[in-house]
């Protein structure tokens, strides 16, 4: 019994220190000010200065460019990695095991090395500084995922269908879209979710790739310039509030429906 | 027939040519760029020079050494604080959905969580340092471990513990001689998942010792920006073996169980 109360209060002490931060700044967000104290009041001035403050612009310009550069490295990432997943699959063992390991490069490599790496790269080749950069980088490291989440489709796929499909005279062509295309459907839209995802999320590899000179930001790198001179204003207070607030509700409820849905197919089963 | 089906064959594969040149070219290139990079100074000659000014600076063993410390440290208290609570989770049946609330903070960017919490320390008066970057660490590093470890408990065969108690086997032991064991993979993807990115971040060490404390990843930026391309390559190149070794030990201990790993 001991050890059960036990049990549960470090589950929980463990959890309140995980979010404690979090709720922390919702909280103090609404006191527009820095030192986590209500001597201003409550207001939702912090909210407000989001709209109406002397970085509005360049806030609003930074959110485009976070959101510009997913999508389109998005959609890049799900043409070129779809693609290349359904060409790995049928080529011969060995080159597609050499392939799939430089695939996983991306993966395992640490995010500091291929930032630099890619720099390296682009100022040896002299690429224009700018979104080119940006893009290029987002689609190399997003583009891994997309292939691993589509392969596993492809191999749970069953050749027969495909091959019924030429037999009934469908052209390969046609075949493709008809029918191995519905089947990886599912793998090609959790990869583009999770490019779509890792893109927005990323700060080192756009830090180090979007030159000086452009003036270029996305979210994560201008929140990086601003906070880390003067620390952070009441501003982004509600801003960290707002990301907090959204991001987590998403997973969240995304995961939960995850889990009852494999719950039900497990029932089903049964 | 048979030409038919091999032309087939030939342009499915062909799908797969835009990538593997694009892989060539912005993975593979830019990696061995790093390579030679390393072997020449400002003047485009052949030179082992950048060796001897990373392997006799005293700056740079500095952060290499602080670098593997912070890494060590931070492992072994996310193992720590990990290891009980993984064991505790595998035991209740909605563990899932409790083991997501323990990884959600993940998703938020690393970036938003460390300014959050040095605001936190700042406002207590807690001097930053040390104490305050090892904090950011673990905290953004937990559920790296806390994961995997979850993932190998709760798929350890229930009768083999009952077994365990069967022939006599106390609480400890069982957690020690059966459990423990039987997470060994678990443990081992934990260490690699923590320790890799701890030693290879860039800003949290930065921002949480108000710029006293410069781990490798944040050392590796400033070479490059310096325009030290030379050392700035050596210092990946030890990252990159660092990454190669622990992707080596993970695949060795999680063989058959997971499918898809490097070499």
């Amino acid at each position: 019994m001991v050890k059960k109360i036990f049990e549960k209060f470090y589950l929980f002490i463990i959890l309140a220190i995980l979010y404690a931060p979090i709720v922390l700044i919702i909280v103090y967000s609404f006191s527009n000010s820095s030192n986590f104290s209500f001597e201003n009041g409550f207001s939702f001035d912090a909210y407000v200065s989001i709209f109406n403050s002397a970085k509005s612009g360049t806030l609003a310009r930074a959110i485009g460019n976070t959101f510009f550069i997913a999508i389109v490295s998005t959609i890049f990432s799900v043409i070129l990695g779809t693609c290349a997943a359904i060409g790995i699959f049928s080529l011969g063992r060995k080159t597609r095991r050499v392939i799939e390991n430089v695939n996983q490069f991306p993966i395992i490599n640490s995010e500091i090395v291929m930032a630099v790496s890619f720099m390296v790269f682009f100022v040896t080749f002299a690429f224009p500084e700018g979104y080119l950069r940006l893009i290029i980088a987002h689609i190399a490291f997003c583009t891994p995922y997309v292939v691993l989440s589509v392969i596993p489709k492809l191999e749970k796929m069953d050749n027969n269908i495909y091959e019924a499909a030429l037999d009934l005279g469908a052209n390969p062509a046609k075949a493709l879209f008809k029918v191995i295309l519905p089947v990886i459907t599912p793998g090609i839209i959790a990869g583009g979710v999770l490019a779509f995802t890792l893109s927005l999320d990323d700060f080192i590899i756009t830090q180090i790739n979007k030159g000086a000179s452009t003036g270029i930001n996305t979210l994560s790198t201008y929140i990086y310039s601003d906070a880390r001179v003067q620390g952070l204003e009441p501003f982004w207070y509600a801003i960290f509030s707002i990301i907090f607030v959204v991001v987590l509700a998403i997973v969240l409820s995304a995961n939960i429906i995850k889990i009852k849905k494999q719950k039900e197919r497990k029932k089903n089963e049964i | 027939m048979s030409t038919k089906l091999k032309n087939i064959k030939l342009t499915r594969r062909a799908f797969s040519y835009p990538y593997v040149i694009f892989l060539m070219l912005f993975v593979v290139i830019p990696l061995v760029l790093i390579l030679v990079n390393a072997f020449m100074d400002g003047d485009k000659t052949l030179t082992l020079d950048n060796f001897r000014i990373f392997f006799t600076e005293k700056s740079s063993l500095i952060v290499l050494g602080n670098s593997i410390l912070v890494g060590i440290v931070t492992t072994i208290i996310c193992l720590l604080l990990g290891y009980p609570l993984a064991y505790i989770l595998s035991k209740y049946n909605s563990g899932r959905i409790l083991v997501l609330l323990y990884v959600l903070p993940m998703w938020v960017n690393f970036l938003i969580r460390t300014l959050a919490t040095k605001s936190i320390f700042v406002a207590m008066g807690i001097e930053l340092g040390m104490g305050t970057v090892l904090f950011g660490m673990v905290y953004n590093y937990l559920p790296f471990m806390i994961l995997p470890l979850h993932t190998t408990i709760s798929s350890i065969d229930k009768s083999l513990i009952e077994a365990a108690q069967d022939l006599g086997a106390d609480r400890t032991q069982v957690l020690t001689k059966t459990v423990m064991p039987l997470s060994l993979s678990g443990i081992i993807s934990g260490i690699t998942m923590v320790f890799i990115p701890t030693i290879s971040t860039f800003a949290i060490s930065q921002l949480l010792s108000n710029g006293t404390i410069f781990l490798f990843g944040d050392s590796i930026q400033m070479k490059f920006e310096q325009g030290l391309y030379g050392v700035g390559s050596i210092m990946s190149l030890v990252m990159l073996i660092f990454v190669l070794i622990s992707n080596f030990l993970m695949n060795r201990f999680n063989r058959g169980t997971t499918g898809r790993t490097l070499w």
